[in-house]
């Protein structure tokens, strides 16, 4: 019989769903399960919460709701973890689910811990240009919060053969989180790009969980899916030669169609001929889709080009602050009443001095989405919420923002909707910008933990 | 016949950094041509005047019947520092949904959610 592994998602970032994971685990009859924690700011937002919390432990902040969900499930069928919920502390991550699975009697579970990303202290002399904007890194050396290069698959591959059955890391590139199981289970090599150009291409449809099964999707009349509130995460059947099938648990809601997996294979990744990505680069455009079944897609050819000899590496900066509210107008008028507050916050912001990099007044419901874009003859809306952002140097000049929407509650227009103002109505910047290190200056470690 | 794009095909868009990655994929393959034709890097540029600020490039991808435009300056200066409220631009996707094409009379049956 043919060798198949079943990968299964288990989250796609950090806030996603808890119970999709747990069907995974309990009825998915996975070889393994991966989770994807992060977006490019997590680490840094980490690190930021780190520094005024030195009790922040530095891993997911949602670790223990998600083991508590899936060890159950993953003990009872032996499915093995590969997660990269470490984010700035992958051997607390190790030790915290060490506890879980002391806690539910399971012993002898190796746990290993990928740690080598983060080269906050030597990036200003690894990297050269920024690549959004070709200016030197050093420009970043008084606002960088974190640099964390984007590892590939092969340390949590050597952690597969040194017998570990969970896999906590700090980043990893998406894609390679699912597709280092394959690499292990199939012995595809670091540079067999053939293999690792399919793998990863399927790492890529799994990495954004529910995005591939009927999430993201859904337009009514247009594009529908069964009980788009019950929607699973995707599993993968992967074959030796790097041919699988796409599917999802049954009794879940949602869709695997062409139409999901066609949005999912082009999401993100502008040149669908080269995508990049630590292991391989992956091309696309020779792939193909058929459906054979209800919910199940199969894919093959897609294709691989060898790795870059350089990984890209994420700088988090502070770069200020926002601060933005809200308030509201209805019924007949709606419009010419916004019209007049967009007027007095204008005038109001110079008679506080309010100095910001950018500031805009957008009325949700007509234009604060699209922008310039909105069409001239856009009809008026009956409700509009006046929404106010501005970007600052400084906390207290962000602060001014909402004090001048507080100021609208008995000092504006007539008919002036507003909210308590009991939350923050700032927030700090982490800008994220990217340059690359040669790939042999980055060498990961691995540390290994038992239950 | 002159018809909007949202009955021909359906899209998605993603983000890095300051640029927007937006799929448009042909609902059958029939209709693909006419997008490749007629939704061009500059009019769909045009399309999205006053918030896409830097280079249009379509990559076609045939065997999927999907174009795939990467818009460079459209997320206000970046996800992180955008004073959009949408500020990952996941709903951009859907401007080009009302690109008007013209399309031969006979392929209206191929059409989705027509009236």
């Amino acid at each position: 019989m043919k060798k198949i592994v079943r990968i299964g998602a288990g989250s796609a970032w950090w806030g996603d769903r808890i119970e999709p994971a747990r069907w995974n685990a309990e009825r998915g009859d996975l070889d393994y399960l991966c989770f994807e924690t992060m977006a490019e700011a997590t680490i840094s937002a980490a690190q930021v919460r780190k520094r005024r919390d030195p009790s922040f432990p530095g891993y997911d902040t949602y670790l223990d709701d998600r083991m508590q969900a899936v060890l159950p499930g993953c003990i009872k069928r032996g499915t093995k973890i590969i997660t990269n919920q470490g984010w700035i502390n992958p051997d607390a991550a190790a030790e915290r689910i060490v506890y879980w699975l002391k806690k539910l009697g399971a012993k002898g579970i190796k746990v290993a811990s990928v740690n080598g990303s983060l080269i906050t202290d030597r990036v200003l002399q690894l990297t050269d240009k920024i690549l959004e904007n070709g200016k030197p890194t050093s420009s970043l050396t008084d606002s960088l919060v974190s640099a964390e290069v984007y590892l590939g698959a092969e340390p949590i591959v050597e952690a597969l053969k040194h017998g570990a059955q969970i896999v906590v890391s700090g980043r990893v590139a998406d894609p390679s989180i699912f597709m280092a199981p394959m690499m292990f289970e199939f012995g595809w090599d670091a540079l067999d790009h053939v293999h690792l150009g399919a793998g990863n291409g399927l790492g890529h449809l799994m990495e954004c969980g529910a995005q591939v099964t009927g999430g993201y999707f859904s337009d009514p009349g247009f594009k529908d899916v069964p009980e788009p509130w019950n929607l699973a995460f995707p599993i993968v059947e992967v074959e030796a030669d790097g041919s699988a099938v796409l599917t999802k648990v049954s009794g879940s809601g949602g869709a695997v169609n062409l139409m999901t997996v066609k949005e999912q294979m082009l999401y993100e990744v502008h040149d669908p001929a080269n995508y990049i990505t630590p292991d391989v680069v992956v091309d696309f455009t020779t792939s193909k889709l058929e459906q054979i079944g209800p919910d199940r897609v199969r894919i093959t050819n897609i294709s691989g080009k060898p790795r870059t000899p350089t990984l890209k590496v994420s700088i988090g900066c502070t770069e200020g602050f926002i601060g933005e509210d809200l308030f509201f107008y209805a019924g007949p008028g709606a419009l010419r009443r916004a019209q007049l507050a967009k007027k007095i916050l204008e005038e109001r912001f110079k008679v506080v001095n309010l100095v910001a990099e950018e500031y805009r007044v957008d009325f949700l419901g007509l234009n604060a989405i699209h922008g310039a874009m909105t069409p001239k003859d856009a009809p008026e809306p009956y409700e509009i919420a006046v929404r106010v952002a501005a970007r600052t140097k400084t906390r207290e000049e962000a602060i001014k923002v909402g004090r001048e929407v507080d100021g609208m509650a008995v000092s504006g227009v007539g008919m002036t909707g507003k909210r308590v103002p009991h939350q923050d109505r700032t927030r700090e910047i982490i800008g994220v910008w990217s340059s690359l290190v040669p790939r042999e200056k980055v060498v990961p470690s691995i540390n290994y933990f038992e239950s | 016949m002159k018809v909007m794009l949202q009955h021909l095909a359906h899209c998605r868009s993603g983000d890095k950094g300051n640029t927007s990655n937006i799929s448009v994929i042909a609902y059958v393959p029939e209709l693909y041509p006419y997008l490749k034709e007629q939704l061009t890097a500059d009019k769909f540029k045009a399309h999205y005047a006053g918030v896409v600020t830097g280079k249009v490039t379509r990559y076609d991808v045939d065997g999927l019947h999907a174009l795939n435009f990467v818009a460079e300056g459209a997320l206000g200066g970046g996800v992180s520092r955008s004073l959009c409220l949408d500020n990952y631009g996941k709903s951009l996707s859907a401007r080009v949904l009302s690109f008007e094409l013209e399309i031969p009379d006979s392929l209206k049956p191929q059409l989705r959610g027509m009236p």
